[in-house]
């Protein structure tokens, strides 16, 4: 082959890698096979770097129907139903191409649910941006925004909920990661396992075009200045025909004609068809001539390694071919047999008559290499813990000012700007929208509900990623717990930097560590997940953002609670202890400009009884509102309760540290919730028994935010400050 | 009483289908079916709603190529027999193309896709579609839309107002017609259209979306609810 080591690097397999291929097959591979082993091997589609340890993840559980590995997690909810749900990066395409790279990213994880079977009900983005100020940004961020309602909203799906950081880490490398949940009967589940020699292999939706080529290469690559050159790599959404597969797909479901079905994502044709082979112990032929092309001479490498959207790779039964292209074609869809499955286990790609490539399996999937990197912790996480954060703050002059400011700031606003572009009615399910803590929605036919939620402040794992990590996990778990649901399963994105840089590795694996422990303690198994590496520009990484996704559960919807405050005279209760823990917060950012500090501190064994109490006192029907407090503390917690139920708040705290270091600490492990007055024994009782503190801070009422002596600030103005926008 | 029959037309891309099937069986009762878009005749219906979503992707314009199915010309034979129809979102729009009501839809002048509660207040109660409600009557529902502002001539404006067929306009909360309270630009804060004769209600608000309390409102219950009552 010429150029051996050009074409290595173009591929991005490495010397020794291509050592492995010719010593395994005992021959050179040809241009088509080296890039099928390119995709396969690719980081992004072998988790060569992140494998080992992600077994450590607590995957089983009662309720757990499949664990990691499929193309989403799901977990029963009784009823002969369950949920079907998974989170995925679209980070490099997004940061290249907003609109669409967001907009497929959507797309895609919409697939990996309805290939098996489930109807999508819901859509969240964890989003992560640089400062907004910069006008390369605000086009990123339109972009994305745009290119997330485009493919949502034409798909039907309403988009409930999510979460927008800013953060300067992210200025070269923004993130974009889609979660996407579906409902399915516990009995009609679909998998990516082939089965029966001789069944014929469909191809079934959009054309394949040369769009996508490097998808999963990119991947697993870092950002440099020829990233630019990378567009044309970018695949072009197209909701309406994914719209029209879903439907055809979900009719096909409700029949017996097909054994397996896959949708062709990072690598495509490739890994979709060798996937498929591999799980059933199985091989795959296929014709590469009979696959619908969109594009004159593309070469058997093009079509292989497409990342064309909108495609399904579909194991039908023999004899029932007919009917399976009779539900494509009343879609108006492209519907092919490209090929067969075969007894031995292997792929053999036929182009032009000709045979294109032929490899064993267990090559290409069990045998792909895994790195144990080399992991080190890095010296700024010394340096950061011993800085005390409270030191760098001074007293705010005027605290109404300091207050407002936190609550206009982008990261702490509300993100009306964006979610009122998302369809978040559709489907006519959303109980609460977007803007509580968690989503939450009905399920048509029982008195269900099912709460979701994304979470994970990269500041705190930039600072401390195990702890950081940990608090991600009982974060989302409070979330869920606030709306009245209680946590069933989680998926998560591990968004990262290189992980050949040590730092990089360590941080990896502390957060690794530390998603599993609280899982663990907290009895919440991890179902699936994605990771995503080599988020650096120039050699600068991203913070390492671990982004948990949560489901949740409530027998019945009149279990629910909202934020807002309810009645004037209600009491407010402050459950949980506050620190004067600054270090890496909203407030620290704001005055100091800075990120530095101890991040609050954790404890997954609190949480448990956090969120266990707040399951009590709901059953007990004892709480009016509750919500818990995160970025921007207590104070933030207070004014979105006054603004989402449009009544003040009289409050009074015995302070303990200095005014504004208590207000805006982001101690973990605390909700604020009301009560009528008259169940106040009660709760105190049943907080007692949990061991969590409480403390009485104030009472309903008044048209203002009036905290003590420190300020006292009109709902209104509250509202205007925190619905500024961007 | 017998059920009302009802047809939700489906064309490729529809996605309020399923939603508004649910509302007209929970609602009303209606015995619904989903009717493809290529069906050819829609004599067995009472009552034929056009739902929202993305017919064809909106690709071209919202509506333009829905307009050329073969079902809008069952439609149209439908109509000319005084059949009721209700046309919802991207049924309004498709309606609009179809020039069953005058007027046509704009982008939204925000440029964006706009879903959020709005207020609409009923302009009249004597359509088949709103008889019981009381004129002045604030609803609550959702938009979900980004080419809902409404745009006609001068003199199409003056016909609409003459044969009294606007049924909704944006308002605020009390129900004044409000530059604020107007979501996307329409001129005259129209919200939603009927024909002279009454028959055919075009609204750019989702009443499916709002027809169960725990959805945040149960303003729009009322419509599917006059219907059954207008056809009983």
């Amino acid at each position: 082959m010429e150029n051996l080591e050009t074409i290595l690097k173009e591929l991005n397999l490495t010397p020794e890698e291509y050592r492995r291929i010719v010593d395994r097959t005992g021959r050179e591979p040809n241009l088509t096979e080296l890039w099928i082993f390119s995709a396969m091997w690719s980081e992004h589609c072998s988790y060569k770097s992140s494998r080992p340890y992600l077994r450590r993840m607590p995957s089983s559980g009662k309720n757990v129907l499949i664990g990691p590995g499929e193309n989403a997690g799901v977990v029963s909810i009784g009823d002969g139903l369950a949920l079907v749900f998974k989170m995925e990066s679209h980070n490099h395409p997004s940061f290249i191409e907003p609109y669409n790279g967001a907009a497929t990213g959507v797309g895609g994880i919409l697939r990996d649910i309805f290939t098996m079977g489930a109807r999508p009900v819901a859509i969240l983005d964890s989003l992560r941006f640089g400062e907004p100020d910069d006008e390369k940004m605000r086009y990123l961020i339109d972009g994305v925004v745009a290119g997330i309602a485009g493919y949502g909203n034409c798909m039907g799906i309403p988009t409930v909920g999510g979460e927008v950081y800013f953060d300067a880490a992210y200025k070269d490398n923004i993130l974009v990661n889609a979660m996407a949940v579906g409902v399915v009967r516990d009995d009609r589940i679909f998998l990516a396992k082939a089965s029966g020699a001789g069944n014929p292999v469909f191809y079934v939706g959009s054309k394949t075009g040369r769009d996508g080529i490097h998808g999963a290469t990119m991947a697993s690559a870092s950002f440099t200045d020829e990233t630019a050159v990378l567009k044309p790599t970018v695949q072009v959404g197209d909701p309406f025909m994914e719209k029209l597969l879903m439907e055809a797909c979900l009719e096909l479901m409700k029949t017996d004609h097909i054994v397996a079905i896959q949708d062709m994502g990072a690598a495509g044709l490739t890994s979709s068809s060798v996937e498929m082979a591999a799980k059933g112990g199985l091989g795959i032929e296929i014709d590469l001539d009979k696959v619908p092309q969109r594009e004159e001479g593309m070469l058997p490498y093009e079509i292989m390694l497409s990342e064309s959207q909108e495609r399904m790779l579909i194991i039908a039964k023999k004899g029932h071919e007919k009917a399976v292209e009779a539900i494509f074609k009343k879609w108006n869809l492209d519907v092919s047999e490209i090929g067969k499955l075969i007894g031995t286990r292997e792929i053999i790609v036929r182009a032009n008559g000709q045979l294109q490539a032929r490899l064993p399996l267990d090559m290409l999937v069990d045998e792909a290499p895994v790195y144990t990197r080399y992991a080190r912790m890095p010296a700024s996480i010394t340096a950061a813990a011993t800085v005390n954060a409270a030191e760098l703050i001074p007293e705010p002059k005027d605290y109404r000012e300091t207050f407002l400011s936190l609550l206009s700031s982008p990261t702490i606003g509300s993100k009306r700007w964006a979610f009122e572009q998302y369809d978040h009615s559709v489907g006519t399910d959303t109980v609460i929208k977007p803007g509580a803590d968690a989503a939450l929605l009905r399920i048509k036919g029982t008195r269900k509900g099912i709460a979701m939620t994304t979470d994970g402040n990269a500041r705190y794992t930039e600072l401390a990623p195990f702890a950081g990590s940990e608090i991600a996990v009982c974060e989302a778990a409070r979330n869920i717990a606030c709306v009245g649901a209680r946590p069933l399963a989680v998926t998560d994105c591990l968004n990262f930097g290189n992980p050949e840089n040590p730092d990089v590795m360590w941080q990896f694996i502390e957060s690794i560590n530390g998603i599993s422990a609280a899982c663990l303690t907290m009895g919440i198994p991890v179902v699936s997940g994605n990771v995503s590496f080599y988020n650096e520009t120039e050699g600068s990484s991203i913070y390492p953002t671990p982004v948990i996704g949560m489901v949740g559960l409530m027998d019945t919807l009149e279990q629910r609670i909202t934020p807002g405050f309810k009645d004037n005279g209600d009491v407010i209760v402050l459950l949980g202890e506050t620190l004067d823990e600054c270090g890496g917060s909203e407030y620290l950012k704001l005055v100091a400009g800075k990120i530095t500090g101890a991040p609050p501190r954790v404890s997954p064994e609190t949480e448990r009884r956090l969120v266990d109490l707040i399951g009590a006192l709901n059953k007990a029907r004892l709480v009016k509102s509750a919500s818990d407090c995160s970025e921007g503390g207590l104070a933030v917690t207070l004014a979105q309760c006054a603004m989402a139920g449009g009544k003040g708040a009289k409050i009074n705290i015995a302070w303990r540290y200095r005014p504004d270091l208590e207000l805006f600490s982001e101690s973990q492990h605390r909700i604020v919730l009301t009560a009528a007055r008259r169940h106040l024994r009660r709760i105190e009782t049943m907080a007692h028994s949990s061991r969590i503190p409480l403390t009485i801070i104030g009472a309903v009422g008044g048209k203002n935010l009036a905290i003590g002596k420190v300020f006292s600030v009109p709902v209104e103005t509250m509202r205007v400050a925190y619905e500024k926008g961007l | 009483m017998p059920k009302i029959k009802a047809g939700v037309i489906v064309f490729p891309g529809t996605n309020c289908d399923r939603d508004t099937v649910a509302a007209l069986t929970q609602t009303a009762g209606c015995s619904v079916d989903a009717v493809w878009y290529e069906t050819k005749s829609l004599r067995q219906y009472q009552l034929i709603v056009i739902p929202g979503g993305f017919s064809y992707g909106d690709y071209l314009r919202a509506g333009a190529l829905a307009r050329f199915s073969p079902v809008m010309e069952a439609l149209q034979e439908y109509t000319d027999r005084q059949g009721l129809v209700l046309g919802i979102c991207n049924g309004f729009q498709i309606l609009l193309e179809a020039m069953m009501l005058p007027g046509a839809m704009q982008r939204n002048t925000s440029l964006k896709f706009i879903c959020r509660d709005v207020f609409v207040r009923v302009e009249r109660n004597d359509t088949p579609f709103t008889l019981l409600y009381k004129r002045g009557d604030v609803l609550k529902i959702p938009i979900a839309h980004a080419d809902g502002n409404y745009y006609g001539s001068g003199q199409t404006l003056a016909d609409l107002e003459h044969s009294r067929q606007v049924v909704f306009r944006y308002t605020d909360a009390g129900g004044k017609t409000t530059g604020q309270s107007n979501p996307n630009g329409s001129l005259d804060n129209i919200a939603g259209l009927c024909t002279p004769a009454g028959n055919i209600l075009a609204m750019m608000p989702h009443p499916e979306r709002a027809a169960d309390r725990v959805l945040g409102s149960d303003d729009g219950k009322k419509i599917f609810l006059s219907i059954k009552k207008a056809l009983a």
